[in-house]
């Protein structure tokens, strides 16, 4: 089987000098407000403008996990309508994004952490998501690759499951939603830094670049861990901190495990690819950066963590690590929707758990640009929030310790 | 891993300090006649440049004690070292 060559999959074109939308950031969620723009509203005199190459960020460099087993209901409804769209994805973007709805065990290690997890099922399925609670034995025959004896530093007392989480490939997800985009008319401008936002009157209407100005209706920013930096161009502060998230992959071996496994407690998260590789996640460095690199203690700590729990991975090689710069919320929740800057709205604050999401934000973030006000699933995850104390706490259900 | 210079113990490993984050945050002085909004910007609003940062951390397995520094944030050089 051959696929056509990513670079064949859209234009490359010259950017006009005026758009109706303007969305800063060629990633995932950039990727596919395009396409929702376009699909969904009808509105393709859209640009993305990316600095780099497309999906060489965040949606490249995240661990491909796939759940929406979050904790309050305005978490829930948007997870799981992303995962809800996942499930019709390849057939919409007629494109193979190898989603693979194989489970995901969050477990649990601690007294506590069992009262949580059960305390999230209940929420889960009060919420109309797929979520059980099973025991160290079923955890088992779930996973038999796992560690599930006793006699561990940290045992395995339970694990929250969703049977229809699972995995994707992550750089075909944004090049399915970029081929779409593009034939539905948007440009994808590649190579097009922005160096500032031009104000009018408190408005926002054209972006300074390395390729010239371009004037816009809308401005979305979608830059992930550049979301401070794009803001502050428009003197505008978000309550979000850049830091590196690592991750590494093991060379190839047969598989072994067919579910995503993840521990908040003793923090790793792995599963493995198609093609063979260990993907494994840990938490982020604690320091700000911009660097796409972190510290390698926080691999050791990681493997150290992935070896109880599988020891029949003892042997197994590091092939690769790498870092993406995750923009972090106080409350570990995303902030999409208008800012007080008019024309000037901002999708961002993912954090750690991004690339899920991936669908609805770009669904809620296109409703948002096309109507200029947010959409039913967007409306909590506001600016507002930290102001109002309307928080919404995913920290338990991040899975990455902040 | 990055080699933090504690003003009274000198260079040592990451894996000794904690982060403390932006420094030179102060506590609200009257903190009733805040509103809402200043509330916000005092707990959640942090700065996050891409360059210069000064900030803190503590030497938890060493001496125990905080300092402040200006790192950046993209080289993760260490420029100005203090107490």
């Amino acid at each position: 089987m051959t696929e056509p060559h990513p670079r064949f999959l859209w234009r490359n074109p010259e950017p006009k000098s005026r758009y109706e939308v303007v969305i800063v950031g060629g990633g995932g969620h950039g990727l596919a407000t395009a396409y929702y723009l376009a699909k969904e509203h009808g509105i393709t005199d859209v640009a993305v403008l990316e600095r780099s190459y497309l999906a060489g960020g965040n949606i490249t460099r995240n661990t491909t996990i796939i759940r929406s087993n979050y904790l309050w209901d305005e978490s829930a409804a948007i997870y799981e309508h992303a995962l809800r769209l996942w499930e019709g994805l390849e057939e919409e973007l007629d494109y193979d994004l190898l989603f693979s709805q194989r489970g995901v065990l969050n477990l649990a290690h601690t007294l506590q952490d069992v009262r949580d997890g059960v305390r999230r099922v209940c929420a889960n399925r009060l919420n109309g998501i797929d979520a059980e609670w099973l025991e160290p034995a079923e955890v088992a025959e779930v996973c038999p690759v796992l560690n599930v004896s006793p006699d561990v530093r940290y045992p395995v007392l339970g694990a929250t499951f969703q049977p229809r989480g699972g995995i994707a490939r992550h750089e075909h997800v944004a090049w399915g939603y970029a081929r779409a985009a593009d034939a539905l008319g948007v440009d994808l401008v590649q190579g097009c830094e922005v160096t500032g936002i031009e104000l009018a009157a408190g408005r926002a209407v054209a972006v300074e670049t390395t390729r010239g100005r371009i004037a816009a209706g809308r401005i979305g920013l979608v830059a992930a861990g550049h979301s401070s930096v794009l803001a502050a161009m428009a003197g505008l502060r978000l309550p979000v901190q850049s830091h590196p998230l690592q991750a590494l992959v093991s060379e190839l071996y047969d598989q072994v495990l067919d579910t995503v496994v993840m521990s908040n407690a003793v923090h790793v998260y792995v599963s493995q690819a198609h093609k063979g590789e260990l993907v494994l996640g840990a938490g982020i460095d604690a320091y700000l950066s911009y660097a796409q690199r972190g510290s390698f203690h926080v691999i050791e700590r990681q493997l150290q963590a992935a070896l109880e729990l599988f020891p029949i991975f003892a042997r197994a090689r590091v092939l690769r690590t790498w870092a993406g710069t995750v923009d972090v919320c106080p409350d570990a929740s995303p902030i999409v929707g208008p800012t007080p800057v008019e024309g000037l709205f901002v999708n961002c604050g993912w954090g750690t758990g991004g690339f899920k999401a991936t669908p609805a934000s770009g669904f809620a973030f296109a409703w948002t640009l096309a109507h200029g006000e947010p959409h039913e699933l967007n409306r909590p995850f506001s600016l507002e929030r930290f102001a109002t104390g309307a928080l919404i706490d995913e920290h338990g259900a991040a899975a990455v310790a902040h | 891993m990055l080699r933090i210079p504690c003003p009274w113990c000198g260079d040592r490993d990451e894996v000794e300090f904690a982060y403390g984050g932006e420094a030179d945050l102060a506590y609200p002085g009257d903190p009733a006649a805040l509103t809402d909004e200043e509330w916000a910007a005092y707990l959640f609003f942090r700065d996050n440049p891409k360059g210069l940062l000064r900030e803190r951390w503590v030497h938890a397995h060493g001496c125990r004690r905080w300092f402040e520094l200006e790192r950046d944030t993209v080289t993760h050089a260490i420029h100005v070292r203090g107490r």
